[in-house]
């Protein structure tokens, strides 16, 4: 290994080197500063006679007398099952005290594409106990379902809700070979204050003891948020398809994260895409996400929730719009709901799950299940284009069958969807909660659900209860 | 890529930059497939200057450094073409998924090749020449049985000069066996290899006149495309393009279906590999594989793939086209495609045209669409491809440049909506927005086939849907209450042409396929609820009572009533309304 200090260049995150052998692209470099700081970085570029290098932790103290050391490897991460119920920094060093991780195996981060002809799809619904989630954008194994929140929204508490609550209903009634559940939970640039909740919560639920932390907080170096998710899914996958756990992926929060990419590319003068984003975004979030799914033939999994805060609110920025283009749906949390004091501020109408459709219905979690989600969806959708005319026109403009889909919207709200981040509902509870508000409407207006089940599962005195009350 | 070719040069890597990467001392032409690095990657020159050649490779290219080898096959990128292309999946340069999967186990280890047809099964020939025979370029010498569904035709190569047949074989051949010889000494196997970037010639392109039928009802019912037509499908994320797309690969009545998923979820292919296999064809009941090609290059999967993967696509579209058969190629997405030229095309450092895709986007897309048509082949036959390209607008704003580009060269429009995806009324299709321009020349197909007043029917819907366009903006003012009332009649019919007709249950057994006849028959259902209740009105019946009866809800239910039973259905329903209506004066 040879060692330089031909460094020509030093602007912000990127250092520029004159080597005299050839070195690979994306190569792992150490960089020690002339008060013997070794910091690490990644080679981006890399020609005959110089290289560009980026370096994760910063380039304070880099200056042209600095030396260079090429490792001559890829990053790697070190992984084993003893991982598990430890915490690491951005760049998978611990920070939590405890002995060295002795590796299994050191794993290339950036990971290999599987291939599509040997994952097997999704369709093991996982009840998160979440009836927003469970009933209308329902969640199965391997899939990755983002949360698209705004600031000041409580995503994290929804993210934790669900790592607490999340199981497989028939597994549980299997008992004995529950195979194994774990999280991996990415932080990146997230306020200590947050990352306190997130461990509080872990330790008091002992939700630790199987769960892999990387922390890069807000005020460690922006660059290495674009190595902690390739860290963590790396391990993620390490535990999913060697060790046969069922994994569920946290990162939080990707806005940060594509923040970094844009410093990144800055820094290089590249020429920009949409607000300024690098034009090779959505390949990079790509090569993250599609780190989910199953294989054929191996016990484990890989589910992702990755959580992103939309600035302004505005789901056509490019982080939450290449977000969705690559992701199997969306939850979507709602500032008004919020302040309403519903929780979790799920609004429905945004949100989607893809492999929904797969994952539910006879056998999976109940035969009436697609029905009743697309019924409540029509309804609440229809009440809540009425809600805007009553603004105008007044309640008393309005026809009976339109006055009841008003009051259908209210009560989907108060008590489908706010249940509180305490409550964890069955599947079950949760759709016969679905007919008890779609009982509201004569049987008729239920165009979207089987005759049949209909005739099994509509509650007969709801509408004239409703009918009763209206009467008073 | 069966590449046995010879090297015919070696230079020396003298930068790498994500996908691109340079090389000194190459002797290259402009798309020749080079091997790259010490562990081969395959790549492409897409740049000569001077010394320098730039390369865009087809592998992940971490670890690789200047000063490694870079050879030329002095080849452009091809693809191997012969039976057994069918019931395959390949990725973006036409290497067979399963093959990768048994030779690297699950994730895609790179610099690992595979010839895209199998070279060692052996087919059952039967020739269709006989010695003394003149046969010229694109004529068939002989056939195989690709699949249950498709005769492979085995073709005399395109830029053959022809000739006598000297002497023909019968019996189980690999494709790279001889078949038949010609006078000139030139031996035609079963393979044959073609340049993904070049259109294989043909006659001459013919104006379409037959609809490919879709079984969606707002397609074939309201916009229509042709057998060889072009169509775009664009639309924000959750709209429903991919299940779009997906019911036409199912259900469209092609003979040849090649599905590209170009930089989209790899979940996706795996739901239409698992899927396809177990699903009839409705036209002829085999499973759906046995018609289909897929071409899967995921998001994560290297970009430069990616960007070749269209190529891949149409390539084997149109050898399927030279048989004389009606292929249907669907590329999910064109804008995974076109970001791909534009990340090499940022990499290249080329002056960027709008939003930094490459100021040759346009031409690009309208090359690739070009290649649509329906065609005289050289052989005679008549064939076609359409191409439905899927577009991924950033926001879901339409005036970006991939979906204005597009539009400008595509005939059928299908537009979807967020909010109609929102309301759960799908194919979220705006009825408003899109459009078809084939609309005027497949009407006498429609009128000849199915029924003689198709369109007078379908102009009427239209009508009424527009109305409703109009009378809603004023129902937002004023409430549905204060509207007249025959107009408030008119919303109610618009609203059965909506839930009754256009919305379809892509994933109910029934509903999912609808042949035109059931289009036609449940739009007459509505259309006679129409007629009878403005009569109804006339007489001076309230548009509450009207709107109450309860015959009329049934025409929800008519997607999801079996084929053979529809018809009498829909009579019984009107004859029911009509006996509730004139109950009532």
């Amino acid at each position: 290994m040879k060692e330089y200090q031909t460094i020509t260049e030093v602007s912000g995150p990127l250092v520029y080197v004159e080597t005299d052998e050839p070195i690979g692209y994306d190569e792992i470099v150490e960089i020690e500063t002339p008060d013997g700081e070794v910091k690490r970085g990644q080679v981006l570029e890399s020609s005959q006679g110089f290289v560009a290098i980026q370096v994760f932790e910063g380039t304070e103290g880099i200056g042209q007398d600095a030396s260079v050391r090429f490792l001559g490897e890829t990053l790697k991460m070190p992984v084993t099952e003893d991982l598990l119920g430890r915490v690491l920094d951005g760049s998978g060093n611990p920070i939590d005290g405890g002995p060295d991780i002795v590796p299994d195996e050191r794993l290339d981060i950036v990971g290999e594409a599987i291939n599509p002809h040997a994952r097997e799809y999704p369709e093991e619904f996982i009840q998160t106990g979440v009836s927003a989630i469970d009933g209308m954008n329902t969640l199965v194994r391997g899939q990755k379902l983002p949360i698209f929140s705004g600031s000041g929204l409580p995503h994290s508490d929804l993210a934790l809700q669900i790592a607490r609550q999340a199981s497989v209903p028939e597994e549980e009634e299997a008992e004995g070979e529950d195979s194994e559940f774990a999280v991996v939970f990415g932080a990146m640039g997230i306020t200590a204050e947050e990352a306190n909740e997130f461990m509080e919560d872990f330790e008091r639920t002992g939700a630790l003891e199987r769960s892999v932390v990387f922390m890069n907080l807000a005020d460690d170096p922006a660059v290495e948020r674009t190595v902690t998710p390739r860290m963590a899914l790396t391990t993620a996958e390490y535990l999913a398809f060697e060790k046969d756990y069922h994994v569920l992926v946290i990162l939080t929060d990707m806005t940060n994260y594509c923040e970094a990419l844009r410093e990144i590319g800055a820094a290089r003068e590249e020429v920009p895409g949409r607000r300024g984003y690098p034009g090779y975004m959505y390949t990079d979030l790509a090569q993250l996400y599609e780190r989910a799914g199953r294989i054929e033939g191996r016990e484990g999994s890989v589910t992702q929730i990755p959580i992103l805060t939309m600035p302004g609110d505005d789901d056509t920025h490019p982080i939450p719009d290449l977000t969705g283009y690559i992701t199997e749906g969306q939850i979507m949390m709602n500032r008004d709901l919020n302040s309403q004091g519903v929780t979790p501020p799920v609004n429905v109408l945004p949100s989607l799950s893809r492999l929904m459709d797969d994952g539910i219905g006879e056998g999976l979690t109940r035969d009436d299940h697609g029905d009743v989600s697309d019924q409540l969806y029509a309804a609440y959708a229809e009440g809540e284009e009425l809600r805007d005319l009553v603004n105008i026109v007044g309640r008393e403009a309005l026809s009976e069958r339109d006055n009841r889909y008003l009051d259908f919207a209210d009560r989907f709200e108060e008590e489908f969807v706010d249940q509180g981040f305490r409550t964890s509902r069955s599947i079950d509870e949760t759709l016969d909660l679905g007919w008890e508000l779609l009982s509201m409407f004569p049987k008729a207006e239920l165009n979207r659900v089987d005759e049949d089940l209909i005739e099994e599962y509509y509650v007969e005195d709801a509408a004239s209860e409703e009918e009763a009350a209206a009467a008073d | 890529m069966s590449q046995a070719e010879a090297i015919t040069d070696t230079g020396e890597i003298e930068s790498v930059s994500g996908p691109v990467v340079t090389a000194t001392d190459l002797d290259a032409q402009m798309n020749d497939v080079v091997y790259v690095g010490d562990e081969g990657l395959m790549g492409e020159v897409i740049e000569i200057e001077g010394d320098i050649t730039t390369i865009q490779v087809y592998e992940e290219t971490s670890g690789i450094g200047p000063g490694e080898p870079v050879e030329n096959t002095g080849e452009p990128l091809t693809v191997d073409l012969g039976p057994g292309m069918l019931d395959s999946i390949y990725d973006g340069v036409q290497r067979p998924l399963d093959v990768l999967e048994d030779e690297m186990g699950a994730f895609l280890d790179r610099g690992v090749d595979a010839p895209g047809i199998d070279l060692e099964k052996e087919w059952e020939f039967e020739p269709a020449v006989e010695e003394g025979d003149e046969v010229e370029a694109g004529d068939v010498v002989g056939s195989v049985d690709e699949t249950v569904s498709i005769e492979h035709k085995v073709l005399v190569p395109p830029n053959s000069e022809g000739g006598e047949v000297v002497s023909v074989e019968s019996g189980s051949f690999t494709v790279e066996e001889t078949v038949v010889e010609l006078d000139t000494g030139e031996e035609i196997q079963m393979h044959q290899e073609w340049p993904v970037r070049r259109q294989r010639p043909t006659v001459e392109k013919q104006t379409p006149t037959e609809p490919l039928v879709s079984g969606q009802r707002i397609l074939d019912g309201l916009f229509p495309l042709a057998k060889g037509g072009t169509a775009a499908i664009p639309g924000p994320f959750g709209s429903g393009k991919t299940v779009t797309q997906q019911s036409l690969a199912k259900f469209a009545d092609a003979d040849i279906v090649v599905y590209i998923g170009c930089g989209e979820r790899g979940n996706e292919m795996t739901e239409v590999i698992e899927d396809f296999p177990e699903l009839p064809d409705p036209q002829t009941g085999n499973p759906l594989m046995a018609r289909t090609c897929l071409i899967a290059n995921t998001s994560n999967m290297p970009v430069a793939a990616r960007e070749s993967c269209i190529y891949t696509g149409i390539t084997i579209g149109e050898y399927y086209r030279d048989m004389g058969y009606d292929v249907a190629l669907m590329a999910d997405s064109t804008s995974r495609w076109a970001e791909a030229m534009r990340e090499i095309s940022s990499r290249l450092e080329e002056m960027p045209g709008e939003e930094g895709y490459p100021a040759y986007l346009a031409a690009r897309l309208s090359q690739f669409y070009e290649r649509a048509g329906y065609f005289e082949n050289q052989n005679g036959s008549e064939g076609s491809i359409s191409v439905i390209g899927a577009v991924s607008p950033p926001g879901g704003d339409f005036s970006e440049p991939v979906t204005q580009n597009t539009l400008r060269i595509v005939k059928t429009f299908w537009a979807l909506d967020s909010d109609l995806a929102e309301r759960r009324h799908f194919p979220a299709i705006n009825w408003d927005e899109s459009y078809s321009l084939y609309k005027d020349q497949l009407d006498p197909y429609f009128e000849e086939n199915v029924v003689d007043d198709w369109s007078e029917q379908r102009q009427w819907a239209v009508d009424i849907l527009d109305e409703e366009a109009e009378l809603e903006e004023i129902v937002q003012l004023v409430g549905k209450d204060a509207l007249p009332e025959d107009q408030q009649l008119t919303l109610e019919v618009a609203r059965y042409i909506r839930e009754a007709w256009l919305q379809q249950n892509a994933l109910h057994d029934v509903d999912r396929y609808c042949p035109p006849e059931k289009t036609y028959a449940i739009l007459s259902g509505i259309k006679s609820f129409h007629d009878e209740a403005f009569e109804a009105l006339d007489a001076g019946v309230p548009v509450d009572e009207i709107t109450a009866i309860d015959a009329a809800p049934r025409l929800n239910r008519l997607g999801t009533t079996p084929d053979d039973e529809y018809e009498e259905e829909v009579e019984e329903i009107e004859q029911q309304i009509s006996e509730q209506l004139r109950e009532l004066y």
